[in-house]
């Protein structure tokens, strides 16, 4: 399942708080760069973790590209997050070598880890849980991407057990 | 006296396996204790199942060490660098002695990954030292005109290992024809196959050679510009990619009058797929380029006539360019001599799934696929049934164990009602499912459905709902004939690849796997016992020690019983959730 893409309208007060002058560089870089739309987009969540509408807003304005098309083109692709995103994200593969190796026990297993369903944020912010389709590391499948991480040959209970540790590292460092 | 190198295999597999703690180990050792090796990176030499692999070379000759985790790591390092003792327990592969795999080695045709897992992917000097920018500097040297470097492309009956199958050289010969200010090579590196790794290997492995392959394409067609189309799920592709492109252009490798070829300007620049896998679609990827949403758009024109920014533009896929600088050096005669009648030279493969030996291997075509899945991979994990291999992803299908004499190459593939495809091998035991398997595919091209036709639009929707209730034993007489009618309607009228090939999965199944679906529709039962809702699941007293640890798990308190005594599960009440079978220790839940 993909994440969500539909705004909420209570999350637009949220995005008042964005910092557009983080903007700045990115634009000056694609400005005038014909077939633009992708890397500005690209580049904006980067930055932002995801797309806030006053990003759209603002390079629209600066770039002169109908937000239409922006937000076509956010809306086509997999990658583009249009609301806040955890702080790392668990990519469970799906793809066809991880389905036929159980990869459904992994997504269940860390749903019920984590209290989330797929696509959904934890309560602190910290992980988002994604389905995707193939990480490319068919010969350790099962495997999760976390951050730029990926973790093979997993079963449910290793899959939360390695999230578990995370979770410990991640308090440490606050 | 050379210095032995110790090199550490770091592809993305091998990163997973652990191969970075290995290589940290490595390097803690040598410099703690003043060790004299040489120790070095590489990427992966397709043994993916034995990662981490680190190879030892020394004055006697080579050794790859497999499985190498940190505590074997300094086991080998002592006794094979200190005490000059190979450990032979943990030796793969040595060209000294017949090894453990040996076999899945020496079977193999290595033209594409000749250089994966031989050399340090980041290092351009490795590349030059092992014959790399010799072919297009042969093409600037001898002077070699467009026409002559076309011809020896379509002598050699390369043939586009994207899936598509259309000669190479004839592509070229189009787009060369088609005279124009700008022209551009692409390169499509959006692997999107589910179950397909062998293109992120080579840019990991060997990302000069792709880069040298499309320099060559850019000279015989005369472009201007290149782009590698790169899907973001490979950033450590991404990154060496990066890496070399900088390597190149300090070296004028790129740029301006390369290879002192007068006029000869060309320039390559990567651009990040962001998740959309009809983008593997040269028009759709073209689209996706130029900042569009990824849609297929109508051929003709071709890209050869009109494609990126409407200009003349020839695209072809990693393993594709990586053939190229082979070829030219060797001369087409060279590489023609592998291979069947109407598939020249060699393919890769990425074997994933239920066999023992996962990993990437490249054979010549022509080869069985029984002897690449039982002799390169070494038959199936736990020594269960080989029951089918999917090939070619979601435009593929499954061909059954019958028809495992079947050769690897274009048209023998495409009889049985599957496709080469961009070589995904996806081996399934008898434990698979086939209705769960096609119900698996149409779920991903519906979602990767572009939604720009309506037959692949609401026609793979439909498709997938009539699965949906197959698998959940709502199946009904007449499903089989509609999915077959909803397929063939699928095929005839989608405008791309995507669509024209989505039912696949569903018919080769059908074809060869029809009683598996009657079974589930009738019967409501699931030979390979995989769909849940068709489970039935029962104590078998005679195992059950009455732990109570399936009573306790039960989500719905369907299974009852005191303790040492034998437990009982209340169908009534069960969701067919598995959780009593996965937590019994005793092996007393019998799932039928």
């Amino acid at each position: 399942m993909r994440i969500s893409r539909i705004y909420k309208k209570h999350e637009e007060e949220i995005v008042a708080e964005v910092d557009l002058s983080r903007l700045d560089h990115l634009i000056e870089k694609y400005r005038h760069k014909k077939g633009n739309v992708i890397p500005l987009l690209q580049g904006a969540q980067e930055i932002f973790g995801y797309i806030p509408p006053i990003v759209f807003e603002k390079i629209s304005a600066e770039c002169g590209i109908k937000l239409s098309d922006m937000y076509g083109v956010a809306t086509f692709y997999a990658q583009f997050r249009l609301k806040p995103v955890g702080k790392l994200i668990i990519k469970v593969c799906h793809g066809t070598a991880c389905h036929v190796q159980n990869a459904n026990e992994i997504t269940e297993a860390i749903e019920e880890g984590l209290k989330i369903k797929d696509g959904e944020t934890t309560e602190d912010g910290l992980f988002t849980l994604e389905s995707v389709a193939c990480l490319g590391c068919c010969s350790l499948a099962p495997v999760m991407m976390i951050a730029d991480q990926t973790y093979g040959k997993l079963t449910g209970t290793e899959a939360v057990k390695i999230i578990k540790n995370i979770r410990i590292a991640e308090s440490k460092l606050n | 006296m050379t210095t032995t190198k110790v090199i550490v295999g770091l592809g993305s597999c091998g990163i997973a396996a652990g191969a970075g703690k290995t290589y940290e180990k490595i390097k803690a050792l040598k410099d703690s204790e003043n060790l004299g090796f040489e120790l070095k990176k590489t990427s992966c030499v397709g043994m993916c199942y034995r990662e981490p692999l680190v190879e030892i070379i020394d004055e006697t000759g080579s050794y790859l060490y497999g499985d190498v985790d940190e505590a074997r790591a300094i086991e080998v390092i002592q006794k094979h660098i200190n005490q000059h003792e190979p450990v032979k327990d943990y030796i793969v592969y040595t060209d000294l002695f017949p090894a453990a795999e040996s076999d899945y080695m020496d079977s193999q045709v290595k033209i594409v990954l000749r250089n994966c897992g031989y050399m340090d992917p980041e290092s351009i000097e490795e590349y030059e030292l092992r014959e790399g920018y010799k072919a297009i500097r042969k093409i600037a040297d001898e002077k070699i005109m467009h026409e002559a470097v076309i011809r020896t492309i379509l002598d050699s009956g390369l043939r586009g290992r994207g899936g598509g199958g259309f000669p190479t050289g004839l592509k070229w010969k189009l787009a060369y024809g088609n005279k124009s200010e700008e022209k551009y090579v692409i390169c499509n590196a959006d692997e999107g196959d589910p179950g397909a790794f062998m293109d992120r290997s080579i840019l990991e492995g060997d990302p000069h050679a792709v880069l040298e392959g499309m320099i060559i394409a850019a000279y015989a067609i005369e472009a201007t510009g290149g782009v590698i189309y790169c899907r973001a799920e490979y950033p450590l592709a991404i990154k060496r990619l990066n890496i070399a492109l900088d390597q190149a252009r300090k070296k004028g490798y790129l740029g301006k009058n390369i290879f002192g070829i007068a006029g000869f300007h060309f320039d390559i620049y990567i651009k990040e797929g962001a998740g959309a896998f009809v983008c593997g679609e040269e028009t759709a990827l073209m689209a996706s380029i130029e900042g569009e949403r990824g849609m297929p758009r109508k051929r003709p024109p071709f890209p050869a006539a009109s494609g990126l920014w409407k200009k003349p533009t020839n695209i072809n896929n990693v393993e594709t360019y990586a053939n190229v600088p082979w070829i030219i050096l060797n001369g087409a005669t060279a590489y023609a001599k592998y291979g069947t009648e109407k598939s020249k030279g060699t393919k890769v493969f990425a074997l994933a799934g239920k066999v023992k030996r996962s990993g990437l291997v490249e054979v010549p075509m022509g080869m069985t696929l029984k002897d690449v899945i039982f002799k390169l991979g070494g038959g199936i994990k736990n020594d269960k049934r080989f029951k089918a291999v999917q090939m070619g992803g979601p435009s593929g299908g499954c061909i059954p164990e019958f028809l495992a004499h079947t050769i690897v190459d274009y048209d023998s593939v495409t009889a049985t009602g599957a496709i080469m495809g961009s070589g995904g091998m996806v081996v399934m035991d008898e434990t698979t499912c086939m209705v769960d398997v096609a119900k698996f595919f149409l779920d991903f091209t519906q979602k990767e459905s572009c939604g720009k036709c309506t037959f692949c639009r609401i026609g793979t929707k439909r498709m997938l709902e009539i699965l949906d209730r197959i698998t959940k034993g709502e199946g009904k007489a007449g499903d089989i004939e509609k999915l077959e009618e909803l397929s063939h309607q699928i095929k005839e009228n989608s405008l791309c690849g995507l669509g024209q090939t989505a039912p696949n999965p569903v018919l080769t199944t059908l074809k060869y796997f029809r009683d598996e679906y009657e079974a589930h529709i009738t019967a409501k039962r699931c030979p390979a016992k995989v769909c849940k809702p068709l489970l039935t699941y029962t104590v078998i007293p005679e195992n059950c020690t009455g732990c109570m640890v399936c009573a306790r798990n039960c989500p719905s308190n369907a299974i009852t019983g005191e303790k040492k005594q034998v437990h009982l599960i209340h169908q009534e009440l069960c969701i067919k959730c598995g959780a009593c079978f996965t937590k019994c220790k005793f092996s007393a839940i019998l799932v039928e």
